[in-house]
C-alpha cells in the first residue's frame, strides 16, 4: 500500500468529495478531474471550500464522504507522508531550525534518496537562490522564502504539487513576477500544479484550467478565456472581472442568435452563450466591450439608446464611464484611450453599442450581484 | 550623555539589591569556607586561616551524598521531562479552549504550601494510601515492601514538586511552534515519529533546556524532600549542608560544601548547554 501509493501517477480524480464540520458543509459533493501535467486553479473567496479541498488532497483533512484517486490508486485514506503529493503552504511553513539546504533536502532524506546534494543544488539554481543554501529561513525575505518553499516541494518530483495561496503574502510587484516564474517553472518541471487562490487575476495569469468555487461546489470550470467570455452564472460573471448584467426577456430567434428585449430595446446574442432556462434572462456584457457614441451617430451591432454619462474616471490606459440608462441602471464602460482625449463629458447624451458575439445570457432568476466584491449595485429593477 | 544615564539609574535598585543580598553573602560564605576552629573557642567560633583543605575534607567525607544528590536530581529531572512533555504538548496543541484552564491547573499546586504537599506524599505512599495496596494486589511489590522512607519516595516527591517548573517552559516553547511546520513535515514524507524527532523536538529544545535546568538545579540542592520522604540512608548534600549549618554549627564545612555544589552545578550546566546547542535555535 505504502509503496503503491507513493509511486502513484496520473490524473487526479475527486469523486463526490464532501467535508462537513458539524452543521457546516465546507465541500459539497465535489466531483472533478485534474489532468496530469496541467496547471489547475481552484478560485473562490475565503470560505468557499477551496482550501479544505486542497487539504483533503494533501491528506491533512479526512473527507466525510467521497474518494480521491491518483491515476488508478485510491488515496482517500492514505497518510499524507505516503502520498506522492507536496504542498507549498500559504505561510511557507519552512523549518526554522534547519538551513535552507536542509529544508529542501528534508523530503529527499525522509525517502532515503541518493544524490541529495545534486538534487538540492539543481533546484536551488532553478529558483535562482544557490547562494542562500547555508542561511536560516528567518534570514530570508518573503519572496525568497516563497521560492524556497516551492523548491522544497518540487525537489521531490511529486505527482502533484499543491499551492495554497502561495503568493498571498507578497507585494503586488513581486507577486506579478512570481506568477510568471511559477508558470515557467511548472512548464520546466512538467508537474501537475493545483493552485488555490482568491485572486482572480492570479488564477487567470497562471492556470490552464480554473474551477470557480462557491459555497463548497464548483460554479464553473474552464479555461480563463472561457470563464471570462462565457460565464454561466452571475457569480462567475461578477467574480472574474466585472460585468454589466441587464434584465431582459428572450423574445425570439434569428438563426444562431437569440433576440432579447432589454427594457423595450432589442439586442441579439449567440445561442451558444445563453444559459437561460426560460424566457427570463440577464444579458451580460463586459465593460470593455461597450463602445460609447453620441446620439444620432451611426453604430453597428447591438445598440442601447437613451443613456447619459453619469461619471468619468480617467485611469490613464483607459477611461471608465458610468452611463445611466433610461431604466435607471448605471452601466460600466471602459474605453481605451487610443486617441489621447476623453471625448465624453458628464451629462452627454449617448448610445452604447457592442458586437453581439460579446454578449452572454444568464438565467433570469439569478441574483445579479452574486460574487461581486464591490457593494451591490442597483442592477435589478424588481 | 545626560540622557543616557536614565537606564543606569533604573538599574541601580536591582544592582543594590543583588549586591547586598547576593554578592556580599557570597563573599562572606567564601571567607567562612576557609576558616578553622579557634583553639579553645566556643562552639561556632571560627577564625580565618585560609585552610583550603576544608574543601577536600568536606568533599571526601560527603562523596556519597554528593553522588546521591546528582543521581536523584537526574532521575527526577528525566521523570519530570517524560511526564511534562506530553502534558505541555497536549495543552499547546490539543486543549483548544481549555488551554488557559489547564495552565492554571498546572500552577494550582502552588496555592498550597510546598511542605504540606510534600508531607501529603507520605500519606499517598503510606500503608493507608491506595498505592501500596494496589501494587501489592497486582503482585508488583511483595507484602513486606514499603515505599515511605525510601529513595523511591524522595525521587517521587522531587519529581512532583518540580513538575510545574518543567511544564511551563516546555509549554511556552511548544506553543510557539507553528503547527503548519508539522503539517509540512508530514507532507514531506515524515511519519509521526520522524516529525517528532526532526521537527517538534528540535523546535522545542529551548523549552527542554530551560525546563531541565529549572528542575535539575534546585533538585540537586534540595533537602526538604529527602528529609520528609527519606531516611538517613537517602540523605542528599542539601541535608548535610543544612545539618552542618544549623545542628552541628560547622560553618566552614557547610560553606565549603555549598561552594563545591555550586561549582559542580555550574560545570554540569555549562557542559549541558554546550551540548544542547541552544544558541543555534531561533
Amino acid at each position: 500500500m505504502t509503496k503503491a501509493s507513493i509511486e502513484a501517477r496520473g490524473d487526479l480524480r475527486l469523486t463526490r468529495l464532501t467535508k462537513t464540520y458539524g452543521d457546516f458543509t465546507a465541500v459539497d459533493d465535489l466531483t472533478l478531474t485534474i489532468p496530469k501535467g496541467s496547471f489547475f486553479a481552484l478560485l473562490g473567496p475565503s470560505g468557499c471550500g477551496k482550501t479544505t479541498t486542497l487539504r483533503m488532497i494533501a491528506g491533512l483533512e479526512e473527507p466525510t464522504a467521497g474518494s480521491i484517486h491518483l491515476g488508478e490508486t485510491d488515496i482517500t485514506t492514505t497518510k499524507p507522508y505516503q502520498r506522492p503529493i507536496n504542498t507549498v503552504f500559504q505561510n511557507y511553513a519552512l523549518f526554522p531550525h534547519l538551513t535552507i539546504f536542509e529544508n529542501i533536502a528534508f523530503g529527499l532524506r525522509r525517502r532515503g534518496q541518493k544524490g541529495v546534494k545534486e538534487a538540492v543544488d539543481k533546484v536551488l539554481n532553478l529558483v535562482e537562490l544557490p547562494h542562500l543554501a547555508e542561511r536560516k529561513p528567518t534570514q530570508l525575505s518573503g519572496g525568497q522564502q516563497q521560492r524556497i518553499a516551492l523548491a522544497r516541494a518540487i525537489v521531490n518530483r511529486p505527482a502533484l504539487l499543491l499551492l495554497d495561496e502561495p503568493l498571498g503574502a507578497l507585494d503586488l510587484k513581486l507577486r506579478r513576477q512570481m506568477q510568471i516564474e511559477l508558470k515557467w517553472i511548472q512548464k520546466e518541471v512538467g508537474l501537475t500544479f493545483v493552485h488555490v487562490t482568491h485572486d482572480q487575476e492570479e488564477a487567470m495569469t497562471m492556470a490552464d484550467t480554473i474551477a470557480v468555487m462557491n459555497e463548497g461546489h464548483i460554479e464553473q470550470m474552464g479555461s480563463p478565456a472561457d470563464l471570462y467570455d462565457n460565464p454561466e452564472t452571475a457569480y462567475v460573471a461578477n467574480f472574474l472581472g466585472q460585468s454589466n448584467l441587464i434584465k431582459g426577456t428572450i423574445s425570439g430567434n434569428d438563426g444562431d442568435s437569440l433576440i432579447v428585449d432589454l427594457y423595450g430595446q432589442k439586442i441579439a446574442l449567440p445561442k451558444s452563450r445563453s444559459h437561460a432556462i426560460d424566457n427570463s434572462t440577464y444579458a451580460g456584457i463586459r465593460p470593455e466591450k461597450f463602445r460609447i457614441s453620441l446620439l444620432n451617430t451611426q453604430t453597428r451591432g447591438n445598440v442601447l439608446t437613451g443613456g447619459h454619462i453619469e461619471d468619468v474616471s480617467y485611469i490613464g490606459v483607459s477611461t471608465q464611464y458610468q452611463v445611466e440608462m433610461p431604466w435607471g441602471q448605471e452601466l460600466m464602460v471602459f474605453e481605451q484611450n487610443d486617441d489621447g482625449v476623453a471625448p465624453f463629458k458628464k451629462g452627454d447624451a449617448v448610445n452604447i453599442s457592442w458586437e453581439p458575439t460579446f454578449t452572454f445570457a444568464l438565467r433570469g432568476d439569478e441574483d445579479a450581484t452574486a460574487g461581486s466584491e464591490v457593494e451591490p449595485e442597483v442592477l435589478d429593477e424588481e | 550623555m545626560g540622557k543616557n544615564r536614565t537606564p543606569y539609574l533604573l538599574l541601580l535598585p536591582g544592582f543594590g539589591f543583588l549586591f547586598t543580598f547576593f554578592i556580599l553573602p557570597i563573599i562572606n560564605l567564601a571567607q567562612t569556607s576557609t576558616q578553622t576552629k579557634i583553639a579553645g573557642g566556643d562552639t561556632g567560633q571560627y577564625e580565618q586561616t585560609l585552610h583550603f583543605r576544608n574543601y577536600i575534607d568536606a568533599f571526601v567525607s560527603n562523596r556519597e551524598q554528593f553522588g546521591r544528590s546528582f543521581l536523584f536530581a537526574t532521575i527526577s529531572t528525566l521523570l519530570a521531562l517524560a511526564i511534562a512533555y506530553p502534558l505541555a504538548y497536549a495543552i499547546a496543541f490539543k486543549a483548544g479552549k481549555y488551554k488557559n484552564l489547564l495552565l492554571v491547573l498546572v500552577v494550582a499546586p502552588f496555592f498550597t504550601s510546598f511542605l504540606l504537599r510534600t508531607i501529603a506524599w507520605k500519606q499517598i505512599l503510606g500503608e493507608e494510601g491506595f498505592v501500596i495496596p494496589t501494587l501489592r494486589s497486582l503482585g508488583i511489590i511483595s507484602q513486606s515492601t514499603t515505599l515511605t522512607s525510601t529513595s523511591f519516595a524522595v525521587v517521587m516527591g522531587m519529581t512532583y514538586n518540580f513538575l510545574p517548573f518543567m511544564t511551563l517552559p516546555l509549554f511556552a516553547s511548544i506553543d510557539r511552534i507553528d503547527p503548519r511546520t508539522l503539517e509540512a513535515s508530514g507532507d514531506l514524507y515524515a511519519n509521526g515519529f520522524t516529525t517528532f524527532r526532526r521537527v517538534t523536538l528540535p523546535l522545542s529544545m529551548p523549552g527542554v533546556v530551560a525546563g531541565t535546568l529549572l528542575t535539575f538545579i534546585p533538585a540537586a540542592g534540595d533537602y526538604v524532600n529527602a528529609s520528609i520522604l527519606g531516611d538517613p540512608t537517602t540523605k542528599m548534600i542539601g541535608n548535610v549542608i543544612e545539618s552542618r549549618f544549623f545542628k552541628i554549627v560547622d560553618y566552614p564545612t557547610a560553606a565549603a560544601l555549598s561552594f563545591t555544589l555550586m561549582a559542580a552545578i555550574l560545570i554540569l550546566v555549562t557542559l549541558y548547554i554546550r551540548k544542547a546547542g541552544t544558541e543555534e535555535l531561533v
